[in-house]
């Protein structure tokens, strides 16, 4: 067996993989340290703490959001599923104040997984455009909440310390929110890179027809993307409620903008086939920072929304940029000559 | 039905498949026994590539039964087929660009490790190691996407290579390959048909068939007319049977006389691709322009046509230096370019076959800045009879018509410009020999009217029939221009591997 030299392709298309994260990694240090001169306690341990701890709901929404954007969809409903998952989840505490941690937890995770099987369904079975189907369950969910809730609130007087313990403890000096985090994103990250049916998801983003053509299960696995998506953003309103304490049904409310802006941030292709669940979530911690920058540096809130406007173009850009440069490069050199 | 002795592998038994109006098979029977190389004929629009994909398990048919070792099954989807041992080689090579190589080879069946992880080293091993049987040098881990249609073609058969079918299907795959490629698959072949695979092989290339197949079915307007071994058969023999009729000679070249210099390139050089390539085309002139692939003919074209952009040299267009790195600036200059990858950049294979024929001559048909849908419609009537483009309706989305009818369609699109300089890149791959024949003739009459054409064509005999001189690359370089008298088939080939001018 001959082996081949790893080819200029080969060399081209890891540097454009692997430019974003480090590029997301410049961007973070870029408004770290000007931040950090301002204000020292902006990089105390504290500081950092609560730089992950801020970033970490967005960053669990973005892991499940990729596995959908990568299969050329998207799921605008993840601020509503949230948002009924937080309400649920904290009225149970409320009303069974012995219910064991994880159980509550599960409870989260099961209205998600409802939610996310009504946009399954609706996406892959009844072949409705996602960004239509997720559009309408975003004002469903959300409503349906509304209905729940009646205009109460749930306050941390009303749940178990234990719940509350888990939103604000540490476990070796690292929240356990940030732990919950990692351990989503981890395992978002294993099933994408490393198993069959989560390498389908990026082959269907990336050419629907040749899915079908070479046997994948294509309705199938749009299904399970939008169902672990629910899955994920039912865990992230348990988290809420464990980190927030208090619960009304507008929590979460406009959140997935903030998880599409640090998908796209973070280097997935919002056509669907490339991108990774880590850039993801660094896409989010870039975000989040920025935020919490901006006020430390006392730049009034509205500049944040353009920041992170601007900064959602400019990925855009750059990927497109990007994308067309390696297109031209990865063309002309044909392998033969190499 | 002469039936083979042996059990067949696989039967389609009277299928019947329409879409919509369009019956695209009637009663079409096929057997395909363990061992043999059975070749699929038709002309453009018979219906061979929608007997694959009922094969294959794409297309459900209306009617008939599909046999596996005797008994009838159903495939519910491509899935089905594959789990039956039937690997298929589709027309449009179909991968994901974002996915390696060897992920595309190996979809839904990567090697697995502990806790069914995909084990990506022994993916990357296996991919390679087919590679090295089919002889060539790709990288596994490098992205799909930017691939060549030679080196698409050449993963989609280790794909079918890497799942140890017993029935490997193959929709034109050689359309895009050059000889020495053609050469490597068909050796594959040999050994696939020695392990007692049987290999189904659609192609427009006669010779070709009679090089690797001993069987043949010949399709007419989705009716089976005919199918028997090919030996005692001739090549006019089959062609008739395909097109019910007799057909006028092929590559009628006209003798013109070559005008003055319309396509002047000089020195042009993109690094890594193609060095110091410099040539003239005349008017009146058909220039070929052969190679292996990979020797980076399309590439050249490409630069010429605005595409790509190119380190150094120049182009001049009818002795005004021209642009370069711009398609507009091109068109606008009067070149036509056809280019080689038609569903990617030829066709729109959403909108209509009239909207598609009209694309390169909007300009031309529109008037105060509004398109004409009548002009429209009658340039593509005009062109959809001059190439005999077979769809229900002109009105019909591009990407439902057959293979070599949207590359018609592309032809059209730009034969109907009138450019003044027309680059053509593998202008008959996938077109039927009735066609051929009247694409040949076209090109020849634009060289007439005093078009100069430069035709990138991996085909041969296409090139020795049709060009005034050869030009021939090699690893980048223009190695060799041969004038018409001297154009051998043997020059060329020698040219082609580097070795210009040796003739014993
Ligand atoms: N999805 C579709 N919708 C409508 N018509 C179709 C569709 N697919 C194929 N057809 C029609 O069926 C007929 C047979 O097409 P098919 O692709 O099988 O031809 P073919 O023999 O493979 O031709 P070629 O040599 O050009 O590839 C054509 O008239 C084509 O327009
Ligand atoms: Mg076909």
């Amino acid at each position: 067996m001959t082996t081949v030299a790893p080819s200029r392709a080969r060399r081209i298309a890891d540097l454009v993989g692997r430019a974003r994260e480090l590029g997301i990694v410049v961007a973070l240090a870029l408004v770290i340290i000007p931040t950090a001169f301002v204000n020292p306690r902006f990089v105390e341990a504290q500081g950092i703490r609560d730089l992950l701890l801020n970033a970490s709901v967005v960053a669990v929404l973005a892991a499940g959001q990729t596995l959908v954007v990568v299969t050329r969809n998207v799921d605008l409903s993840v601020g509503s599923t949230l948002g009924l998952s937080a309400f649920l989840t904290a009225q149970t505490f409320a009303d069974h104040p012995d219910t064991p941690i994880v159980l509550g937890l599960l409870v989260g995770v099961g209205v998600g997984l409802v939610c996310g099987v009504v946009n399954g369904l609706l996406v892959a079975v009844g072949r409705v455009p996602s960004l239509v189907v997720t559009l309408g369950t975003l004002y469903v969910f959300r409503g349906v909440d509304f209905a729940l809730a009646q205009g109460t609130q749930i306050n941390a007087s009303n749940l178990p310390d234990e719940l509350l313990d888990l939103g604000n403890g540490r476990l070796f000096g690292v929240p356990v929110l940030v732990l919950i985090t990692l351990a989503v994103v981890a395992a978002a990250a294993l099933y994408l890179r490393s198993y069959r049916s989560g390498r389908d998801l990026y082959a269907i983003g990336s050419n629907p027809e040749a899915a079908v053509l070479a046997g994948i299960p294509v309705p199938r696995r749009v299904f399970t993307a939008f169902l672990l998506s629910g899955a994920v953003a039912g865990l992230a309103g348990a988290l809420w409620v464990a980190r927030y304490g208090t619960v009304d049904a507008a929590a979460g409310t406009g959140l997935e903008l903030q998880v599409v802006a640090a998908v796209v941030v973070g280097g997935v292709a919002i056509f669907g086939g490339s991108g990774t669940v880590v850039g993801a979530a660094l896409g989010a911690l870039l975000l989040g920072t920025i935020a919490s920058c901006l006020v430390v540096l006392r730049i009034p809130a509205f500049w944040q929304q353009a920041i992170s406007g601007a900064l959602l173009i400019g990925a855009i850009t750059v990927d497109r940029l990007l994308a067309l440069r390696l297109a031209r490069e990865l063309r002309g050199r044909s392998d033969h000559d190499a | 039905m002469d039936l083979p002795q042996e059990q067949p592998l696989v039967v389609l038994d009277r299928v019947s498949k329409s879409f919509g109006a369009v019956a695209a098979l009637t009663d079409v029977t096929l057997a395909l026994a363990p061992g043999e190389a059975h070749a699929l004929l038709g002309e453009n629009g018979a219906g061979k590539s929608t007997l694959i994909k009922t094969l294959a398990g794409v297309h459900r048919p209306d009617s008939g039964r599909v046999l596996v070792d005797g008994a009838e099954t159903r495939f519910s989807g491509p899935a089905d087929a594959r789990a039956a041992g039937i690997a298929v080689i589709y027309q449009e090579p179909m991968l994901f660009g974002d996915l390696s190589i060897a992920e595309n080879v190996y979809t839904g069946r990567q090697p697995l490790k502990t806790g069914r992880r995909i084990d990506t080293k022994a993916m990357h091993a296996h991919t390679a190691a087919l590679f090295d049987r089919l002889g060539v040098a790709l990288d596994p881990v490098r992205p799909a996407r930017g691939l060549s249609i030679a080196d698409q073609q050449v993963v989609e058969i280790a794909k079918a290579l890497s799942f140890d079918a017993r029935v490997v299907v193959m929709d034109e795959p050689t359309a895009a390959l050059s000889a020495r490629e053609v050469d490597r698959l068909f050796d594959v072949v040999k050994v696939l048909r020695a392990q007692g695979t049987a290999v189904l092989f659609v192609s427009h290339r006669l010779d070709e068939v009679f090089a690797l197949c001993q069987r043949a079915t010949v399709l007419r307007d989705g009716k089976h007319v005919w199918d028997g071994a090919l030996e005692g058969e001739t090549p006019d023999g089959l062609v008739r049977r395909m097109v019910g009729r007799e057909l006028s000679a092929l590559f009628p070249k006209q003798d013109t006389t070559a005008g003055e210099v319309l396509l002047d390139v000089r020195r042009l050089t993109r690094e890594g691709v193609f060095t110091d390539v410099s040539f003239q085309v005349r008017a009146g002139e058909i220039v070929g322009l052969s190679g292996l692939v990979g020797a980076g003919r399309s590439e050249v074209a490409r630069a010429v046509f605005g595409i790509d952009s190119v380190d150094a040299g120049e182009v001049r267009v009818n002795g005004k230096a021209l642009k370069l790195g711009s398609p507009t600036a091109a068109m606008a200059s009067g070149i036509g370019f056809v280019p080689e990858d038609r569903r990617q950049q030829g066709l729109v294979v959403d909108a209509s076959v009239e909207r598609n024929v009209a694309l390169a001559s909007l300009g031309r048909l529109s008037r105060f800045g509004l398109l004409s849908r009548g002009a429209e419609r009658r340039l593509a009537q005009d062109w959809a009879i001059k190439l005999s483009i077979k769809t229900a309706r002109l009105g019909a989305p591009a990407a439902t018509l057959s293979g070599g009818n949207q590359q018609k369609v592309v032809l059209a699109k730009w034969l109907s410009r009138r450019p003044s300089v027309l680059i053509v890149d593998e202008p008959t791959r996938g077109i039927d020999v009735g066609t051929k024949a009247e694409v040949h003739r076209l090109l020849s009459e634009l060289a007439g009217e005093g078009v100069a054409v430069l035709m990138i064509s991996s085909e041969l005999p296409e090139v020795l029939g049709m060009a005034d001189r050869v030009l021939v690359m090699h690893e980048g370089r223009l190695v060799d221009d041969i004038p018409r008298a001297d154009a051998t088939e043997e020059r060329v080939a020698l040219a082609a591997a580097g070795r210009p001018g040796v003739v014993s």
